[in-house]
């Protein structure tokens, strides 16, 4: 048949019809033909990083910065292995991606051919769902459902695998509006089905003395409307919010409301009121354990409303009492249309009552630090690069740890998809490659790592990456020498044992981006850090910034393992009293 | 429930066996997709059974015991929701009434001492002789896993035997309108 192109045409094809204007990738054998026929092509964009590692968690930065599908094209075997983490991390975070992945030629399947491995079988568990396509003309049906998998429900990595022959081999193109996905495959809520449990929650909160909304990554998820409906409706009635993790920048951290992030790390006030709280509205979390702290202590006088698009996450560990199935965006705008129809008023006075319970809390100023000195505080270090980036448009990634966290303390987040950081999976080395993404996501914007020194070693390859495709991605790394977070923990828990937490011969990280051709800058005391905060932002160049800060500073306030949240140790003087430390002792 | 890595609060209900029958698109990879999501999350599974049901939709029927509180159950059955090709997920144990049955295949060590005894106990349990060509004593028994359970035991008493099972299978035994 004349119509008839090859397999490795209609990837392309399939690619560019679904809209993906750039893959991140790195090629071999198996993959071969695909890349051969981008090649060939000018609409689709490819950005070669230096380890597969690296391409996925760019793909995550991308998807997660600009709110679209990202993509991975890598090799069989190692190149597969090699994109599990990232395929774990985007699970978690529920971050949708396609990854395209090279198989060996089908007789060889089976024969532990050169490259070959169980793709499938291997990234089953960490995929929402995965193909391997046998037949050329699947391919774009194929390629048309998993797009919309990655996208649909509760977001999150789908994974082709295409063995050679059939990149190959000819077969006809399917275009994706002929492409008809049997509804028991995908999430489809109707708007009206949880009608009455909305009017049930809208009721209960109408009715709270103490209300708290705890907001998660699933408001980000829904979009930007939803985190425009959500602040709208806690403005609505008043009621305090505060944010996980991955929640961060749904509600700005400036609003009135806000109290900022909850959970292990998270700010007293936000952790107080969660415990004391009479009516918990949780939009778009998952009661993760970073969060919740021990359970039979969580939040014990609440009733909870708790929505999600993930029916799996309802009394998955906290029993709710109002659960409601659905997109975040559909679900509120239903909650503000009752709200408004039933012209519910929330008690003034008790309301009133509970914010001044709230302020007294605040006085702790929990984020208090000792800021004597000329050595940099890491603290320090993150307000500074808040206060002189934040009348730019900035995207903040991390890395895992100690600076994570003091990142997600000390940076004040204004809007959502402008923080980028591996929650769930808490993978180290994902915050550079994830930079790289979101930057070739938004060329004009700034992109700052905010990494540790250990982290940034993960995926330090990727500066080659970043120089190549003149990504002016900013390093800015909390140098303590020290896996940090390791290290305090083995400080609280550990009898202060630092067993391998200490890295000996680190690299010269200005040396280091120079001989990538990048910049590279140090500030080794407080009177150096504006000025080469300013020129890192200045430079339009990759930059390493090599901030050396206080080596043994601990993140804090902490909920530590087997606490409360109304057990908040605030400084290392505090001790968790000794049973409860026993038993957190075991716990991650 | 609570599979949290923090201390979960009293358990709620008893643990129960409950039978779920998994209705999926009969495409590769379903039923490792199935078991091991019971594997990743450490559920049981106490036996497991598939076949296809209906060759023109390419669906297949996946039949799992398992034992867990109710809660534990629940979120299996959410879980399994969440996989792609599973179309439904029935408790049959929710259901109201079911029927179950499983088939037993029994190669019996028979002597002329215990020859008369064994026929008895299979006569007794209707257990039919499968005829084969080395002309050894197979036996089948179907029905409910309490019955082949019973009939097994008594054997076992009798005379040594080698058993397969192919552990439950149920349905639903409540009236349906046909147009559903």
């Amino acid at each position: 048949m004349n119509n008839e192109i090859t397999g490795a045409e209609i990837v392309l094809k399939s690619l560019a019809e679904q809209g993906v204007e750039v893959v991140f990738g790195y090629p071999g054998g198996a993959v071969l033909p695909i890349y051969d026929t981008l090649f060939k092509q000018n609409s689709i964009k490819h950005v070669l990083v230096r380890q597969e590692g690296g391409a996925i968690h760019a793909a995550e930065g991308y998807a997660r910065s600009t709110g679209k599908t990202g993509v991975v094209l890598v090799t069989s075997g190692p190149g597969a292995t090699n994109v599990v983490t990232g395929l774990t991390d985007a699970m978690m975070d529920s971050v949708p991606i396609v990854c395209i992945t090279g198989q060996v030629p089908q007789h060889l399947i089976g024969s532990d051919a050169f490259q070959e491995c169980d793709t499938t079988g291997i990234t089953r568990p960490c995929t929402k769902h995965n193909y391997l396509v046998k037949d050329v003309n699947k391919l774009s049906s194929v390629f048309h459902e998993a797009f919309t998998i990655a996208q649909n429900g509760r977001p999150g990595p789908v994974l082709i695998d295409i063995p050679k022959d059939v990149q190959f081999a000819s077969g006809t193109y399917e275009e994706k509006n002929k492409i008809i996905i049997p509804s028991h495959r995908l999430f489809e809520p109707s708007p009206d089905f949880e009608k009455n449990k909305i009017e049930e929650a809208v009721e209960l909160i109408s009715k709270a003395k103490k209300p708290i909304f705890y907001i998660g990554g699933g408001c980000i998820n829904s979009g930007p409307k939803a985190s425009k409906l959500v602040r709208q409706f806690i403005n609505m009635v008043g009621s305090p919010v505060t944010m996980t993790l991955m929640g961060l920048g749904v509600v700005g951290s400036s609003d009135k409301n806000s109290l900022g992030m909850l959970g292990m790390h998270g700010m007293y006030e936000a952790n107080m009121a969660m415990h004391e709280c009479d009516v918990m509205i949780n939009i778009g979390a998952r009661f993760d354990d970073r969060v919740t702290g021990r359970l039979d202590a969580f939040s014990p006088n609440s009733k909870k409303i708790h929505i999600d698009i993930d029916e799996s996450n309802i009394n998955k560990t906290i029993n709710v009492d109002v659960p409601i199935i659905g997109d975040v965006k559909q679900v509120v705008e239903k909650m503000i249309e009752v709200w408004k129809e039933k012209k519910f008023k929330i008690d003034d006075h008790a309301l009133k009552l509970w914010w001044d319970k709230i302020n007294k809390w605040k006085e702790v100023d929990c984020l208090n630090y000792n800021n004597e000195g000329k050595q940099i505080k890491p603290q320090y270090a993150v307000q500074r690069l808040y206060e002189l980036t934040k009348n730019t448009k900035t995207f903040i990634t991390t890395e895992v740890g100690q600076h994570q966290m003091w990142a997600a303390q000390f940076y004040k987040f204004e809007e959502p998809n402008r923080w980028l950081t591996s929650g769930g999976l808490g993978t180290m080395g994902y915050g550079f490659p994830a930079a790289i993404g979101a930057q070739v996501g938004h060329p004009d914007a700034l992109v700052v790592d905010i990494a540790g020194d250990a982290s940034i070693l993960m995926n330090i390859q990727e500066m080659s990456t970043a120089v190549q495709y003149r990504l002016p991605v900013k390093i800015f790394i909390l140098n303590n020498e020290y896996m940090g977070m390791v290290r305090q923990w083995q400080e609280l828990l550990h009898g202060g044992r630092y067993s391998e937490s200490y890295t000996d011969s680190l690299p010269d990280f200005v040396k280091l981006a120079e001989s990538y051709k990048a910049v590279g800058l140090r500030a080794k005391t407080t009177d150096e850090l504006d000025d080469v905060i300013t020129q890192m932002i200045e430079t339009k160049n990759t930059v390493i910034a090599d901030i050396w800060v206080t080596k043994e500073e601990n993140c804090f306030p902490m909920i530590q393992s087997g606490s409360a949240h109304n057990e908040m140790m605030l400084s290392k003087d505090q001790k968790q009293d000794k049973k409860s430390a026993e038993k957190g002792k075991i716990l991650v | 429930m609570n599979k949290s890595v923090y201390a979960s609060p009293d358990q709620v209900s008893e643990t129960k066996r409950h039978i779920l029958t998994v209705l999926v698109d009969n495409e590769p990879g379903v039923l490792a997709r199935v078991i091991g999501m019971f594997s990743g999350r450490g559920y049981n599974i106490d036996s497991l059974n598939v076949a296809e049901v209906s060759n023109d939709e390419n669906i297949s029927r996946i039949t799992i015991v398992t034992h867990g509180t109710s809660e534990v159950v629940s979120q299996i059955e959410k879980q399994l929701l969440r996989i792609v090709p599973v179309h439904s997920v029935t408790n049959l144990d929710q259901e109201g009434s079911s029927v179950e049955a499983e088939v037993a295949l029994i190669y019996i060590y028979i002597s002329d001492t215990n020859k008369k005894k064994v026929y008895q106990l299979c006569d007794l349990y209707r257990a039919r002789k499968i005829e084969n060509e080395n002309n050894t004593t197979v036996f089948e028994i179907a029905g409910a896993s309490e019955r082949v359970n019973r009939f097994i035991k008594e054997i076992n008493e009798i005379t040594k035997v080698e058993i397969v099972r192919s552990g439950p299978v149920a349905i639903s035994s409540i009236q349906k309108n046909e147009e559903e």
